[in-house]
């Protein structure tokens, strides 16, 4: 399925590293859905790098409602979260995903970002059509990481050439 | 509508790929991080770090700036999606298998493998209660019959060491792929220049990059090359990735980390416990002759093909197993694993048996005697007498090493010298057969 983005063609089967560079540079804050509590949860690895990243990430999750995680009051909902939000990150399965669309349309956000192994292409049809953008089947944490240099440290093809000398 | 921008050539890759300049000094070349640990920003950092939460450098048995780069850099070779380097190609065996068999488990692979190889699997690997099923990789039928419910994966060459046997990746790939087992092919001997495996389904590539990619005989090394692309929660042979893993807290690494499972796993675990890590000394060589791979793989078959050509006409040669040549049998094979060239090791087959060959191998003037391939300097080595000593007749025979067989690894020096030297060779070996 593709979209389109600002006289791009987004490949949802392979994202330029220029469309998720742009994503990643213009979101700061981030609300993660389906996040857990527990620490060895791949929701809590990638909201405490995020955090580490400078990203404000605020966790959603309605049977956590109320407790903290990470610094962060969990919310039971996107529509309960009092700040704005940039970009909703989906930790749920693909057929949770469409009222999540439906309400971060609602709440303004500008990204739609749905994890390793989650995807609904019609969802992601609709938050495109409402001028948002949408990642599928990827991490944020790993697709930060690779475009920053700190995945090649793990031995990952991160596919960059460059010439040029990486600012720390 | 912008185009994507275009995947880079081989060359480039193969100079630059994992190798932007150095962030902190700004060194062009890739430096030599020889350090054994990295200081933590502060005791969160460090638990991030230990808990796998963070990418960062924590200790050089896991991982090492200049060893990633070689790392990327193959993996990048390969078409792979992440690559764990080793101290050599049999620890790279070994942490492939490491990864996910376990005691009593089962896996089918060609029996004609590079010796070595042979008796790891065959030996050594029984005592982790892993049961190597050797089958002849001529007919890929040989590996579907041979499978059983407890296999997990197939195993083959691309090009065989020394025998130049070339399987049917595809067709191999097909069948490993019905049955829900991984496909991993050691590449070796053909180099990713030459043969690309995942291309044809090949799920992990193996490396000694002892041989063709470090290529000046001067450094050891292996490489475990994983494509990203198998389904380890496919079904329940590979527990190990789709699992929670109880060393890290019940983290399940296929759920976590997605198709950077297994290049995670290797280090995290496979190198955290068998310990087999490749010297920072080694990766920055390897990262050195990698850079003119392209160029010397070009001559390195340019050059055997000349020699083979040069043999297959001579009155002491009675055979050439070359897949260059056209009346070998495994010829259409190379044509379409190996379009560029079928490798520069192959074997011959000297009249006059045992005492010919050795008197070969101590004739020759140019060619190095020894126990490697793949340098740039051309070798050769008599099997019977040497690597293969141990065996009966019978047994040297049935492996490819009968008393008559010579193996070489045609180099990069003049083709005049290297074909002037065996002439020569060839007729002390003729003489004393005459005498």
């Amino acid at each position: 399925m593709r979209g389109l983005d600002e006289g791009w063609i987004v490949d949802h089967d392979d994202y330029s590293d220029q469309y998720l560079r742009e994503i990643l540079a213009s979101v700061r804050v981030i609300a993660m859905v389906g996040a857990s509590e527990h620490w060895n949860r791949p929701s809590y690895f990638a909201m405490k790098y995020l955090q580490d990243k400078g990203y404000r990430v605020i966790p959603v999750n309605p049977q956590a409602k109320g407790e903290e995680i990470l610094g962060e009051t969990v919310r039971p909902d996107l529509a309960a979260i009092p700040e704005k939000i940039d970009m909703v990150d989906i930790f749920r399965r693909a057929d949770a995903v469409p009222p999540l669309v439906d309400q971060a349309i609602a709440k303004g956000a500008k990204v739609v970002w749905m994890q390793l192994g989650v995807r609904h292409d019609a969802a992601a049809a609709k938050a495109e059509a409402a001028g948002l953008k949408v990642v599928m089947n990827r991490c944020p944490k790993i697709e930060y990481s690779r475009l920053h240099g700190e995945l090649a440290w793990s031995g990952v093809n991160t596919g960059i050439i460059s010439s040029k000398r990486r600012k720390l | 509508m912008a185009e994507k921008p275009k995947t880079p050539g081989f060359e480039t890759l193969a100079i630059h790929a994992g190798a932007s300049p150095d962030p902190t000094t700004g060194a062009r070349s890739t430096p030599i991080y020889q350090t054994t640990a990295y200081v933590f920003d502060d005791v969160d950092h460090a638990a991030s770090l230990f808990n796998l939460q963070t990418y960062g450098y924590l200790y050089s048995r896991l991982t090492n700036p200049t060893v990633s780069v070689l790392e990327e850099r193959v993996a990048s070779l390969e078409g792979g999606r992440g690559a764990i380097a080793v101290a050599s190609g049999h620890a790279a065996q070994m942490l492939a298998f490491f990864s996910f068999m376990e005691p009593g488990d089962q896996f089918v692979t060609s029996n004609k493998l590079y010796g070595g190889s042979i008796t790891q699997f065959g030996r050594s690997f029984k005592k982790f209660g892993w049961d190597a099923i050797f089958v002849d990789p001529d007919d890929p039928e040989n590996f579907r019959r041979a499978l059983t419910p407890k296999c997990k994966a197939i195993f083959v060459e691309s090009l065989s060491n020394p025998t130049g046997v070339i399987v049917d990746l595809e067709a191999i790939a097909a069948i490993a792929h019905e049955a829900g087992c991984l496909f991993i092919v050691d590449n070796t001997m053909a180099s990713p220049y030459i043969c690309r495996p995942m291309r044809w389904g090949a799920d992990l590539v193996i490396h000694s990059t002892t041989k063709f990619l470090s290529g000046h005989g001067n450094a050891m090394g292996g490489m475990v090359v994983d494509s990203g692309r198998f389904d380890w929660a496919q079904n329940d042979k590979f527990k190990s990735l789709s699992e929670p893993e109880p060393a890290y807290h019940g983290l399940r690494f296929y759920e976590t980390f997605g198709d950077l499972a297994l290049t995670v796993h290797g280090h995290a675990v496979g190198l955290r416990d068998l310990g087999a890590t490749m010297a920072p000394l080694n990766a920055f060589l390897t990262i050195t002759g990698i850079e003119t791979l392209p160029l010397r793989m070009e001559r390195h078959v340019q050059n055997a093909q000349a020699v083979a050509e040069y043999l297959a006409g001579h009155p002491a040669v009675c055979w050439v197993a070359y897949a260059g040549l056209p009346q070998s049998k495994y010829h259409k094979l190379a044509q379409k694993y190996l379009p560029k060239g079928a490798g520069s090791v192959f074997t011959f087959g000297v009249k006059g048996g045992y005492q010919a060959g050795v008197t070969l191998v101590e004739g020759v003037e140019l060619f190095s005697h020894l126990a490697n391939v793949g340098d740039t300097r051309s070798l050769i080595i008599h099997p019977a007498s040497t690597t293969h000593r141990q065996l009966t007749e019978a047994q040297q025979i049935a492996a490819g090493a009968g008393p008559d067989v010579v193996r070489l690894s045609v180099g990069l020096e003049s083709i005049a010298d290297i074909i002037g030297d065996l002439e020569q060779g060839l007729e002390k070996a003729m003489r004393l057969r005459n005498a």
